[in-house]
């Protein structure tokens, strides 16, 4: 009873909580939102800040933060529209897109375990210049003539039904995440990394090589967004995806990872992350205009680092009281003195 | 045992059946102390006996539930720490935060200063004021020299001169020798002896005994938030201060073993990192304890540190049973059989936010694994199996450890390397801060242990602990390691004069 008290005050419980108030909400008063065409558009357009959400989650877990993330997307994304326009196949093009991403990971990785620099300023860095290279890579270029199987694996539904096909394969990706941050030696390792470097390392925990494989599979699932956002919108642009690591970030936040690392589950981040995409829909059928949209993005960030410290006094608060409401048991810890 | 009588000299400061709850944790039940001016005062107890709680209370940090603090024999209420302040009342932190930028001077007179015309710093007259305040102290320290890089015990005394800038009466001080070396203590003490006779009240926390009873007049000891007793410490004894804050009779506080050494373990051999140690070799067999002692700053825990592969060595090498260790990589160290409970269990030794279970947890996550996937069952029985044996006291294994008292937050960094089975275990300073009934379960674990057959290095800045505990004493100078001392021959002297550099062994 206890446990469930405090279970009930999680924030990642709360979120999930949230999420499905706003999709009954939506179903009962906006128009056009519980139709299975509209449900399969937003789980679309919310797929790519979902792909990016699974590594990004583990990252910010272990205490770092990936900023170039859309920048990697717009650039695999830039690669593979100026090959197909070479003639390339697409078959040859995709893995080379994969591979750039997992170099623009690396890069960072390096950057943030050797050299020892603030992944949020080297970040920011090449946020910069991986979107620079996008755009030498294809000018203001748009190509959009991939072929027909691909665009409508990317952008179509499973017959009738509210699932696109790219959700099947998101699916699996998400299950292995989800594996890998809480039943895995790794997981396990990343939140005492997180919570606290320099007892990782004392513990025998190989604090850097983890931290780069994360930057480098963040770059690999970044590149592979890329694609996909190229393939879904049916349209290759060296500024495809501009903006997105906001979404991803405010979304990843608001399921309730901690900023400072750490804290957090794969699940509440997931359902921060299509909390985001639901309202984004919900904004896009009320014409609310793209603008403003991202002011609602902004402000949801704020309020996600916001949310869940509050429900950790909360839950504090409850556990001060239910304390207080008990005996000592014989085995009550001493006060710190 | 009587409560402090009524009669005699107004005391300066006084607690009178104080008692303060935690939700369900009742901190201080009654209790009543009182401090007279050129007294000075020791608070005894067990970690979690409440001493933080009293002190806090002194200096308004917390208010009590019931009870009164009495100053100048009135009742008064303190809103917070800045009313105490203004009463008179400083508290000396075993860790003092001063701004390192700033020179000691300005750290003393920060926020107030004196003034010339147009507002401007008087930089000469608080340079002055503060050389009179180090004058008063008997210290050596130029006023104009930056906080930066000074020494903890200097440190301290910037925060003991800050204290009497504010014309303080009552000087509180928290375990202010733990991180201090001998001469250092010997230093601070002669500037507690100064304030005693100008007429201060100090109120004095130590968990060394020996320092107790040198220091102080007057003794008053808690248990479990509970006051047990005032009383002049003229004519106690160390094991009567210990039967008052235990509520028994302790045990021997060193009960070392007798074990034949075996086979070599741990092989050290011309290590070097540059600058920090320098030529370090030494052997240490199974079944052998052997203390590695010296002042701070010796290079014994760099030592550990490299030895264990948290920094790398420039140059020589160390094997576990035979094997050669790999530079830099902790990891290879653990799996060749080596552990090291850290110096700050705070910041290396436990992942603070961290349950106890995954705590115990982090050095089983190659072997509790089962098809590559955390095996749960095993974590947990695992971490309550050592839990329960070091007799860690804690509600839920899945409370986080700051929690736990700091005696308890030891055992659980214990019980985190313990549950790797280990041939060789290093230990830094296992038992600083940590009260003296924990302190002789560490020492009877690591005794223990070496009859076990495990080989452990003790590094401890706490010579009664080294020479009760240890097979050989090495000593590190500066960088290099330069006595070995053997059991019997070794003595407080004759490992102070190696750990100086007086000697030449």
């Amino acid at each position: 009873m206890p446990e469930s008290l405090t279970r009930a005050v999680r924030w990642d419980t709360v979120v999930g909580a949230l999420l499905v108030v706003v999709l009954l909400l939506s179903f009962a008063t906006v128009d056009g939102f519980g139709n299975a065409l509209n449900l399969s558009f937003l789980i679309g357009n919310t797929l790519p800040i979902a792909l990016i959400a699974l590594p990004m989650t583990l990252l910010v877990v272990s205490g770092e933060i990936d900023l170039s993330v859309a920048s990697t997307a717009g650039l695999s994304g830039a690669v593979m529209g100026a090959l197909w326009n070479q003639g390339m196949a697409i078959e040859t093009i995709i893995p080379i897109c994969l591979v750039i991403g997992v170099v623009c990971g690396l890069i960072n990785g390096l950057l943030v375990t050797r050299l020892g620099l603030p992944s949020l300023a080297v970040t920011i860095g090449t946020l910069a210049a991986y979107r620079g290279i996008a755009q030498i890579v294809l000018g203001s270029d748009a190509v959009t003539d991939f072929p027909a199987p691909y665009l409508d694996f990317a952008a179509g539904r499973i017959g009738d039904t509210f699932v696109p096909y790219a959700f099947l394969p998101f699916l699996v990706l998400l299950a292995i995440a989800v594996v890998a941050l809480h039943a895995t030696p790794f997981g396990r390792a990343l939140f005492a990394i997180g919570a606290s470097e320099e007892a990782a390392r004392f513990a025998g925990i190989r604090v850097k090589r983890q931290k780069l494989i994360l930057f480098t599979l963040t770059g690999l699932m970044a590149s592979l967004t890329g694609v996909f956002w190229a393939l879904h919108y049916a349209s290759a642009r060296y500024d495809n995806a501009t903006g997105l690591e906001l979404s991803v970030v405010a979304a990843v936040l608001l399921g309730g990872i901690d900023f400072d690392g750490g804290k957090g589950t794969l699940g509440g981040a997931i359902a921060g992350v299509f909390l985001l995409g639901a309202l984004q829909n919900v904004m896009s059928l009320k014409d609310v205009s793209a603008q403003s949209q991202i002011v609602v993005t902004g402000v949801l960030l704020v309020l996600s680092v916001l949310g869940p410290r509050v429900a950790r006094q909360i839950a504090v608060a409850r556990a001060g009281r239910r304390a207080a409401a008990s005996p000592p048991a014989a085995k009550t810890p001493t006060p710190t003195s | 045992m009587t409560h402090p009588s009524d009669t005699g000299p107004a005391p300066v400061l006084a607690l009178k059946d104080v008692s303060k709850s935690f939700g369900a944790v009742r901190a201080l039940r009654d209790v009543s102390l009182e401090l007279f001016p050129g007294e000075v005062h020791a608070l005894a107890g067990e970690n979690g006996a409440g001493k933080s709680t009293l002190i806090k209370t002194l200096a308004g940090v917390h208010r009590p539930d019931a009870g009164q603090v009495l100053l100048d024999g009135a009742s008064v209420v303190f809103h917070g720490p800045g009313d105490a302040r203004d009463a008179g009342i400083a508290v000396i932190y075993q860790e003092p935060t001063l701004f390192p930028d700033l020179s000691i001077a300005e750290n003393i007179y920060m926020g107030r200063q004196p003034r010339r015309a147009l507002g401007r710093i008087d930089h000469k007259a608080v340079h002055a004021a503060t050389a009179a305040l180090m004058r008063r102290l008997g210290v050596e320290l130029d006023p104009d020299r930056p906080a930066r890089g000074l020494s903890i015990a200097d440190q301290q005394i910037v925060e003991i001169a800050k204290a009497l800038s504010f014309d303080a009466r009552v000087l509180i001080m928290d375990e202010p020798t733990a991180a201090l070396t001998g001469s250092e203590v010997a230093r601070l003490f002669g500037v507690v002896r100064t304030l005693r006779e100008q007429g201060a009240a100090v109120l004095f926390i130590s968990h060394r005994l020996e320092e107790i009873f040198e220091i102080c007049q007057k003794v008053t000891t808690l248990r479990d938030g509970a006051w047990i007793a005032s009383e002049p410490l003229e004519g106690m004894t160390e094991d009567d201060l210990v039967r008052r804050m235990v509520g028994r009779d302790l045990e021997e506080l060193y009960p070392k073993q007798d074990v034949t050494p075996g086979e070599v373990a741990l092989s050290v051999r011309r290590l070097t990192r540059e600058g920090v140690f320098t030529d370090v070799s030494f052997d240490v067999r199974r079944g052998e304890i052997v203390g590695l002692a010296g002042l701070v700053g010796a290079g014994r825990t760099e030592v550990a540190r490299a030895v264990f592969g948290i920094d790398r060595w420039d140059a020589g090498e160390v094997e576990v049973d035979g094997r050669g260790l790999t530079n830099g990589a902790p990891s290879t160290a653990m799996a060749a059989g080596l552990a090291l409970v850290p110096e700050d269990r705070r910041a290396q030794g436990l992942v603070m936010d961290m349950s106890i279970e995954r705590n115990i947890g982090l050095t089983g996550l190659r072997t509790t694994v089962r098809a590559g996937l955390m095996d749960r069952g095993a974590e947990r029985s695992r971490s309550l199996d050592w839990a329960v044996k070091l007799q860690v006291k804690y509600a839920r294994l899945a409370d986080t450890v700051n929690t736990l008292s700091g005696g308890n937050q030891q055992k659980v960094v214990l019980a985190k390397w313990l549950a790797t089975g280990p041939k060789v275990l290093i230990v830094d300073e296992p038992t600083r801060g940590i009260d003296v009934g924990t302190k002789a379960e560490v020492h009877r674990l690591l005794s223990q242990l070496a009859a076990d057959g495990v080989a452990v290095l003790m590094i401890s800045s706490d010579l009664p602990e080294v020479l009760g505990m240890a097979d050989r004493v090495l000593v590190m100078h500066e960088g290099r390691i330069t006595a070995e001392i053997s059991r019997s021959d070794a003595t407080e002297e004759s490992v102070m004069a190696a750990a100086t550099g007086r000697a030449a062994a």
